[in-house]
């Protein structure tokens, strides 16, 4: 019997992995709690129907966050969470609703990112081409949604636990490229001083207009994904993650589904990729590391890959983590927060596979349950 | 198309061989020696993938944590074969302990494994940082198999990168004879095809499950002190065999061991002509032969299909 096919039956109840694991985590009689909130094409109810007092509460919070918070928290823990969300809410699209988890998202945000340091303007003056923002960034998002369509047509000739080896692979190859190559990527130095321009009279490196941008692209990027997986591509998707033979037999294409997914993914985490080199400045191999690659996923899999707000969710801990981990270990330890975030990473995966996310269907499911006891006592 | 191919590789060879000789034979050994290097490291790598679907991202992590304990044993006590013992020893239980206490209570669910092995390879990398810092280490092996021996042509030749050769070879025939021969290779074999019928048939899976895992991974701490001392140990090493093994693999096939040999000797081969011939884009001819095959044979040269 083929690799695949003992796979596929040894995983006969769902046919795919992710939704597995949810059937073993998740106690049976709870199953609906965990799923992802209802999935009801818009056109029936009213767009405004859906929205809940948690949302506007949020909404509220992440709008006025910035005018009381110090332009430290603004800039380092707010644009820096919500960009980085955006790259993992790409991911969030491919592996929680496509099935496909790559590790190559933050390959196509680092792709984006050496665009625009090329065409826009950077301290390798004898590389970069000084064109105008907006067409640098336009040219950027371009060539790397069009690489990620590129990375999700090779990527799909596999599935399951061989994409993310695919993916790790090529993104491990055009890192080393990057190291490699002086000519266009400038080698081990990179890029520095790629910073956000000045634009309608405001200067974008500042903290407060920095982060209502990255929040817009957040936010924008938020109700994308959100819409999208409700439209009839969206629910084809979530069908060849479930059974893929199945939507085949349907007469669904599976594989134009699965690239069309990555080049979406693509553009979000493309248009993170130029925040991200904004907010940093500077684009250099490092920056599209492995260490890199897997930051993606782990804020992902932290958050949870259930519901697109998982990734902002995700995105947050880990910068709080990251920053706070040397203040909370003192300052002989100041280098080891690799080992708090991996070991917070490894209690989720073993403890909560649906990430954050799932602790807290967890605690609402036991509020729920212990309510109605306290309204007969 | 492979017609052309072959023919291509050919005729770039013949032109190597005419216009600098001396490079070319060099390059070429230093290609075949990497290349076993490799395959020491990656058919661990496979040998756990083919048995058990665990894609084990902390691979290079066992490399170099195998490098590291190998190195702190030759230290104290200046032996060298009891490094590389201790190289397998070390990696092998971490490897068995793995599997028993974590990747057993997992089965089933791929992902969640990879992404056990992606969490632990983030988590060791840091704390061989924090034990073993930043510096390079080298081992110093006996001088019998570190000299240099006279070659015809390019007149000397590292006698360690030969043995290198040498030790690959043992490793794959010993391989091959522990799969093919030994009971506990044909429960193995037995279990790459069908796992469940396996424990049908009354074997204990956990134990053979285990006994892979530990050999996995102590072949890819056998890597790490050979390796190690061919080249030199280092932070970063761990996702350099990481991403070879990967290649390597998905090239040849996933959970074949000839597949290993043949996708280590084309990645070693391109990685080192590339190295000599086109030094900026070395690692882009490793890349352009995995998409050639994922883009023909997806399932790898030596895969079956799926």
């Amino acid at each position: 019997m083929s690799a695949a096919r003992f796979r596929r039956a040894m995983n006969a109840p769902s046919g795919s992995a992710w939704p597995q694991s949810e059937t073993i985590s998740v106690a049976p009689a709870a199953g609906t709690a965990a799923l992802p909130a209802p999935i009801a094409p818009f056109a029936g109810a009213s767009w405004w129907q859906a929205i809940r007092a948690r949302h506007a509460i949020v909404l509220l919070a992440v709008l006025v966050y910035p005018l009381v918070a110090t332009p430290f928290f603004t800039y380092q823990i707010g644009g820096q969470a919500l960009v980085l969300g955006l790259i993992a809410l790409s991911l969030t699209l491919l592996a929680g609703y496509g099935g496909m988890v790559s590790l190559g998202q933050m390959t196509v945000a680092g792709i984006a990112g050496y665009c625009i340091a090329i065409f826009g303007s950077s301290a390798a003056v004898h590389i970069s081409l000084g064109w105008p923002w907006w067409l640098a960034a336009t040219l950027a998002v371009l060539i790397a949604t069009v690489a990620a369509t590129g990375i999700g047509w090779l990527s799909v000739r596999t599935e399951g636990i061989y994409t993310i080896m695919i993916t790790l692979a090529i993104g491990v190859a055009f890192y080393y490229l990057c190291l490699q190559n002086y000519t266009l990527f400038n080698g081990f130095a990179g890029f520095q001083k790629v910073q956000a321009p000045t634009a309608f009279g405001l200067d974008w490196r500042e903290p407060l207009p920095f982060y209502y941008l990255a929040l817009a692209a957040a936010l924008g990027g938020y109700l994308l994904v959100s819409w999208l997986v409700r439209t009839p591509f969206g629910l084809a998707l979530q069908g060849v993650r479930d059974n893929a033979r199945r939507m085949n037999a349907l007469g669904f294409a599976v594989t134009a589904h699965r690239i069309a997914a990555y080049a979406v993914a693509g553009f979000l985490a493309a248009i993170g990729g130029v925040l991200l080199t904004w907010y940093s400045g500077l684009i250099v191999p490092g920056s599209i590391g492995t260490g890199a690659l897997l930051k993606i996923l782990v804020i992902a899999v932290l958050g949870g890959i259930r519901h697109p707000i998982g990734a902002f969710i995700g995105a947050l801990v880990y910068v709080l983590l990251q920053t706070f981990a040397m203040d909370v270990l003192g300052d002989s330890h100041r280098d080891r927060y690799n080992l708090v975030i991996g070991s917070v990473f490894l209690l989720i995966v073993l403890f909560s596979p649906d990430g954050l996310l799932g602790w807290w269907a967890w605690v609402r499911r036991r509020f729920a349950r212990t309510g109605p006891q306290h309204g007969r006592i | 198309m492979s017609v052309l191919g072959v023919a291509a590789v050919l005729a770039l060879s013949a032109w190597g061989l005419v216009d600098d000789p001396k490079l070319f034979i060099r390059t070429a050994l230093n290609g075949i020696t990497l290349a076993a290097l490799y395959f020491v490291v990656a058919s661990g790598f496979t040998l756990v993938f083919g048995l058990m679907r665990n894609v084990n991202l902390a691979h290079g992590s066992l490399y170099l944590l195998g490098a590291y304990l190998g190195f702190e044993v030759g230290q104290w006590t200046g032996s060298w074969l009891l490094a590389v013992a201790a190289g397998f020893a070390g990696s092998a239980l971490v490897g068995a302990v793995l599997q028993v206490g974590i990747f057993r209570h997992m089965q089933g669910q791929d992902l969640r494994q990879t992404m056990f092995t992606i969490g632990l390879s983030i988590v060791l990398a840091d704390l061989m940082l924090w034990q073993w810092g930043g510096e390079i280490y080298q081992f110093d092996p006996p001088e019998i198999i570190y000299g240099r021996l006279p070659m015809p042509l390019i007149k000397v030749y590292p006698t360690y990168r030969l043995v290198l050769l040498a030790i690959a070879i043992v490793i794959g025939l010993v391989l091959w004879w522990f799969l093919n021969r030994t009971r506990v290779g044909m429960m193995i074999r037995a279990g790459v095809d069908d796992r469940a019928m396996l424990a049908a048939a009354g074997v204990n899976v956990q134990a053979v499950f285990a006994i892979t895992f530990a050999v996995g991974a102590g072949l890819a701490g056998f890597g790490g002190v050979v390796g190690g001392t061919a080249l030199s140990i280092s932070p970063g090493e761990d996702v350099r065999y990481l991403l070879a093994s990967l290649v390597v693999v998905i090239v040849g096939g996933m959970g074949s061991i000839s597949g290993a040999a043949l996708g280590a000797l084309l990645v070693g081969l391109a990685e080192q002509f590339g190295l000599a011939y086109a030094p900026t884009y070395g690692v882009v001819f490793t890349f352009v032969i995995m998409v050639l095959v994922l883009a023909f044979r997806p399932q790898g040269l030596m895969g079956r299909a799926a």
